[in-house]
């Protein structure tokens, strides 16, 4: 058993990054991650942690570090959020590219114009082609969890995928809570040192980084598809052994009361606690209402979001992210995911929560209501709908 | 299109001093063509080649320049400097 803490979400991620032994940490500060590498910082100056801090010049330097480090076969980490990560994403894709198992924490924020530094999911959605898997946690605990269970499954050779591990702005990074620290022995035990396939070593010289033209550049695609899918596989395993070794359960879908829901909610992150509270409430007015929180972004669950559909007669998808001339992210892949299923409940979509705005009970109250009018009519009125809009005039 | 031996976790090439192997020639869709019996052995377009695709003449031997073909990418810069006229382009043909 580890030792009960009250911590923010910020020093869950860096002390789970401590517990995995990282080697190099290439960090750029950003508001609302900024506590990450202070904390790493501190660790190393008390002699706590034998890593490398490395403070670089900017996001996209921190990740192109990463990507040197992680080649010459360190286990790496890093945060950012928001802007920041945009600033890394041409390298997030080359360290997917690479098979570079860096697992980055991103304290989910919204994204410019107009500037905002409140929560968000825009910033991790807008990196879903990245080939980076996706954690998304809904409390302090899960950020520590998915922090530890990311560098298991990414530096699996059968996966070799950097990870984003998304925890939402100030909801969670800066927010006491209280959280299980594992003990070190237990961390060691569940996550072994990093075994690369090959590293960049001047007694054995490589290549990293190499020019393709089209005779093989689609096979490197595939390459990559094949990494993501057995990734399916592997969250499963580890899930389990984490199970196992600190009892706690992660599941890329977490149900919550919907066995004979006619409404269940999908939410991803911090929103997820307030969707249970709300299906209560709604449950003791007569409501059949339950609630999905998606833990795993990519790859995408897609049994698992199949078997939660025919469980159902709406699926009400919560997106605090938006693409514009569609729709929510979450949306799209639930119902891609669905498209070839024979039997499949009426899909609706909510936009909300958007830039720090809070997710309330009364918002599940009325996205309830414009469900069960979706049901009368055997469909919604609208595919997408902004809940909680205020009243100011919109030019 | 050619076969790939393998294709490498993350395209990492595993032999260095590899990239001889890998022949560039193929980009080219004109080819500059040597007439022997002009060439002085100066070895101008050899000194100017950029891509080291000119053997050197050797003038005690008689010996005129070359062109590797397999790393020649036709740019035509041997052409333009031959102060004989030794040298002219020609389209390929594959």
């Amino acid at each position: 058993m580890g030792v009960k803490q009250v911590v923010k979400g910020n020093f869950a991620t860096a002390v789970a990054a401590k517990l995995a032994r990282v080697d190099v940490v290439p960090a750029y500060p950003i508001t609302p991650s900024t506590l990450f590498p202070e904390q790493i910082s501190t660790y190393i100056a008390n002699g706590e942690m034998d890593a490398e801090l490395l403070l670089t010049e900017s996001e996209h330097s921190a990740m192109s570090a990463a990507i040197g480090a992680s080649a010459s076969g360190a286990r790496v980490v890093t945060a950012t959020a928001s802007q920041g990560l945009k600033l890394m994403s041409e390298m997030l894709f080359i360290a997917s590219g690479m098979r570079l198992p860096i697992v980055t924490a991103v304290g989910n924020r919204a994204l410019s114009a107009p500037i905002n530094i409140w929560c968000d999911h825009q910033d991790t959605i807008a990196e879903r082609d990245s080939g980076c898997l996706q954690f998304y946690a809904e409390n302090n605990q899960d950020a520590l969890d998915l922090m530890v269970i990311a560098f298991r499954v990414s530096e699996n050779h059968r996966v070799l995928l950097p990870s984003l591990v998304g925890l939402d702005a100030f909801v969670l990074t800066h927010t006491m809570e209280g959280v299980d620290v594992p003990l070190q022995e237990e961390v060691d035990s569940f996550l072994p040192p990093y075994k690369p396939v090959y590293r960049l070593d001047v007694k054995n010289p490589m290549t990293f980084g190499s020019f393709s033209t089209p005779a093989h550049y689609t096979e490197f695609k595939y390459q990559q598809w094949n990494a993501m899918k057995n990734a399916e596989k592997v969250i499963d395993e580890v899930f389990s052994e984490f199970y196992n070794k600190f009892g706690r359960k992660h599941k890329k879908v977490n149900e919550y009361r919907t066995d004979d829901a006619d409404i269940i909610f999908l939410t991803m992150g911090s929103m997820s606690g307030t969707a249970r509270a709300s299906i209560d409430a709604l449950r003791e007015k007569g409501i059949k209402a339950g609630a999905a929180k998606l833990t795993v972004f990519r790859p995408f669950p897609f049994d698992e979001v199949k078997k939660l559909s025919g469980k159902t007669k709406i699926l009400a998808v919560l997106d605090r992210n938006i693409s514009f001339g569609f729709g929510g992210a979450v949306f799209s892949e639930v119902a891609g995911a669905l498209v070839n299923e024979k039997e499949k409940p009426i899909l609706i979509d909510f936009i909300l929560g958007l830039g720090g705005r809070d997710v309330t009970q009364e918002d599940f109250y009325k996205m309830a209501d414009l469900s069960e009018t979706a049901i009368e009519k055997g469909g919604p009125d609208d595919m997408v709908n902004w809940i909680n809009l205020n009243d100011a005039e919109v030019q | 299109m050619e076969k790939a031996e393998k294709v490498t976790m993350g395209a990492v090439i595993t032999t260095p001093g590899s990239a001889l192997d890998y022949k560039t020639g193929s980009w080219r869709t004109l080819k500059p063509v040597l007439t022997e019996e002009k060439c002085k052995f100066c070895n101008i377009c050899w000194q100017f080649c950029p891509d080291s695709a000119i053997e050197p003449a050797d003038a005690k031997a008689k010996k005129p320049i070359k062109i590797d073909y397999d790393y020649c990418k036709g740019c035509g810069i041997c052409v333009h400097e031959c102060p004989f006229d030794a040298l002219k382009m020609v389209t390929e043909e594959k």
